[in-house]
């Protein structure tokens, strides 16, 4: 499954994209049938991969809009079986990477976890709140399904560490843009952190956080990134108007063409 | 350097972001502690502005009451009211010998946010501490106090606007802001090197109890009893006793009731455990491993997770958790006001209370702090 991932990122530049576009979608966030049609649009939208999060009571890593999403998500009921099913509606046609906190996926245990990720056509997870360090476990329970384990990577991160997390990387790197939460910014500095992630690593580079406009998706792209995932500007969109987010996204792909 | 893990608990389950950041402050910490003059410097104000050494009181109506000697550690009497400044004095010293002059904290009832205001008041150090907004309406007076002291208090509006979303606001401004900002937790948790951190900070307390408590009853005590919450004074207390012969007993909240949800007694209840806040330690939790919401009448007791130590001492068996319902502490605090004019906090009075229901021989208790900022809640219970 991991090297869908990495044909997906092929097949964004043969089709000539300068970077693929990963969306990022809560899932159950309106509600659990509304996310799956976000999904479809995403795809219609010319999503190359899918970022999809798994909600979660106390998510560190996001700011307030995808935090409140995932409040609203677990608060209409949405449970793991149902960002799963979310996950097998679009499977099929773009690889899509399960954003999951690490206690869901304690309460459930590596193996069991990974199983269900393997039934649904999961390609890859990522685990924001699990460094290398705690990893092992996630790491083979993973690995020995075919399932990406996606570091991420920071710009407090030294050289040495970027190194040795790049080189166990499978399908992409997942480069935080800035020290801090999710959420939408102004200015950003992208080309820094991903010449530096680039030079640790031989799989692709992607780039995330901050990610809010078409003129970012492009910047990050003439920065050298693979790969740009935009999070909460879409999923404010889901939030205001989710009849027009595969325009949305359709928006940010032009910008990478 | 410092352990990182106590059996299967521990850890540090952060965003890689601050995982740098972890590693500094556990340098700086290590450093620290070899370095003479720091611990100089944190003794001497320890002694003259906290007020260190905190008396050992033997309780002669209580013990009368209970039937056997019981012994208080007053905490209460330091600087602030309670044994949080002992924490926030030493990681603010830390702080500014790692040249951060930016220091963020969270508090619940708000004991831990004076102490961090304070030790950044004394050390003039920037102090943010963020605060349910539930919480800064129910203890407005400490909301006050902060802000006299000169630090600004950021309401937290997400979930049920207490400790816990407090603690992930403060994770969530260090994750932004870790360049120049130190994280004062008020508690033996959190990711390494934090649950060491604050235990060694907090280990005064029972290195100071373990002899002043052999000078008064010329020997040990039989049974150490603290309230937990976090488990910030137990582990402090217990620290000094692990390897004597002494019951070692931490009281959790049992809140309305263990068999409700309405509880703060995730060590008591052994249910799996979990990651809460960057360690993997006893917590409540749901079956999907969503965190649940804690409940008790004492704000400081009013969370979902643990000090992952604490988790450890359970399964080894080296110390036992029980769990004291909102009403038997009320009972308690009114005991010890009625009966040694000592008004203890809400917390302490877990303590007491399982004191009074448990008879024994030579009892050694923290009074983690004073009752004073609990008057309101307590009067409108009574």
């Amino acid at each position: 499954m991991s090297e869908r991932i990495f044909e997906a990122f092929e097949r964004a530049r043969a089709d000539g994209r300068r970077a693929a576009l990963m969306p990022y979608m809560m899932a159950g966030y309106p509600s659990v049938e509304a996310s799956r049609e976000v999904a479809r649009q995403y795809v219609s939208g010319g999503a190359d991969l899918i970022e999809l999060g798994v909600p979660f009571s106390d998510p560190l890593a996001d700011g307030p809009v995808i935090h409140a999403a995932a409040t609203e998500a677990l608060a209409n009921g949405t449970r793991l079986a149902d960002a799963l099913a979310v996950a097998a509606e679009v499977a099929s046609e773009v690889p899509v990477i399960l954003m999951c906190y690490v206690n869901p996926i304690l309460a459930r245990g590596y193996q069991r976890f990974a199983d269900q990720l393997v039934g649904a056509g999961v390609a890859g997870v990522i685990i924001p709140d699990l460094p290398q360090e705690e990893a092992a476990e996630a790491l083979a329970a993973f690995e020995s399904r075919g399932l990406a384990l996606v570091p991420l990577l920071a710009p407090t991160t030294p050289d040495a560490r970027m190194a040795e997390i790049g080189a166990r990387a499978r399908g992409f790197v997942y480069t935080v843009s800035v020290a801090g939460t999710t959420g939408e910014r102004g200015e950003l500095d992208l080309a820094p952190v991903i010449s530096r992630a680039r030079k640790a690593t031989r799989v692709p580079v992607a780039i995330g956080f901050g990610i809010s406009t078409p003129e970012h998706t492009a910047a990050a792209a003439d920065a050298g990134a693979d790969g740009v995932i935009v999070g909460t500007r879409f999923v404010r969109a889901v939030g205001e108007d989710p009849a027009g987010v595969g325009k949305l996204v359709r928006a940010f792909g032009d910008a990478l063409g | 350097m410092i352990e990182h893990r106590f059996g299967p608990y521990g850890g540090q389950y952060v965003p890689e972001t601050l995982m740098p950041a972890l590693a500094e402050l556990e340098q700086a910490w290590v450093a620290a502690a070899a370095d003479s003059e720091f611990r100089r410097r944190l003794e001497s104000l320890l002694n003259t502005y906290v007020g260190r050494p905190s008396p050992l009181y033997l309780a002669e109506r209580l013990s009368a009451r209970v039937g056997h000697d019981v012994y208080l550690k007053r905490e209460d009497l330091n600087h602030t009211g309670a044994h949080k400044i002992n924490n926030a004095l030493g990681q603010a010293l830390l702080a500014q010998r790692m040249g951060k002059r930016r220091i963020i904290a969270e508090t619940g009832a708000g004991q831990h946010g004076v102490a961090t205001a304070t030790a950044c008041a004394l050390l003039d150090l920037e102090c943010v501490v963020y605060m349910g907004s539930e919480d800064m309406r129910r203890q407005e007076p400490n909301v006050k106090r902060m802000q006299l002291l000169g630090a600004q208090v950021a309401p937290v509006d997400a979930g049920a606007r207490t400790l816990k979303e407090a603690v992930s606001a403060a994770i969530r401004d260090w994750v932004t802001n870790v360049a120049d900002t130190h994280y004062i937790i008020g508690s033996c948790v959190g990711p390494a090197p934090y649950p060491v951190l604050v235990r060694e900070l907090q280990r005064v307390i029972g290195d100071e109890a373990r002899t002043q408590v052999r000078t008064a009853a010329g020997r040990l005590p039989d049974r150490v009893i603290a309230c937990v919450g976090g488990g910030s004074n137990a582990i402090g207390m217990f620290s000094a006793f692990v390897d004597d012969d002494v019951e070692l007993i931490g009281v959790e909240a049992a809140g309305e009731g263990l068999e409700t949800t309405r509880h703060g007694a995730s060590l008591t209840t052994a249910g799996p455990g979990g990651v809460l806040h960057g360690s993997y330690s006893a917590i409540m939790q749901d079956e999907d491993g969503q965190i649940l919401e804690a409940h008790s009448i004492s704000a400081g007791l009013d969370y979902p997770g643990v000090g992952p130590e604490h988790a450890h001492l359970r399964d080894s068996g080296r110390a036992r958790y029980v769990a004291v319902s909102d009403a038997d502490a009320l009972a308690a605090f009114k005991t010890l006001a009625r009966l040694e004019g000592i008004i203890p906090a809400l917390e302490s009075s877990h303590a007491l209370a399982w004191v009074e229901a448990n008879p024994g021989n030579l009892d050694l208790v923290c009074l983690s702090g004073r009752g004073d900022k609990d008057l309101a809640e307590v009067l409108e219970q009574l």
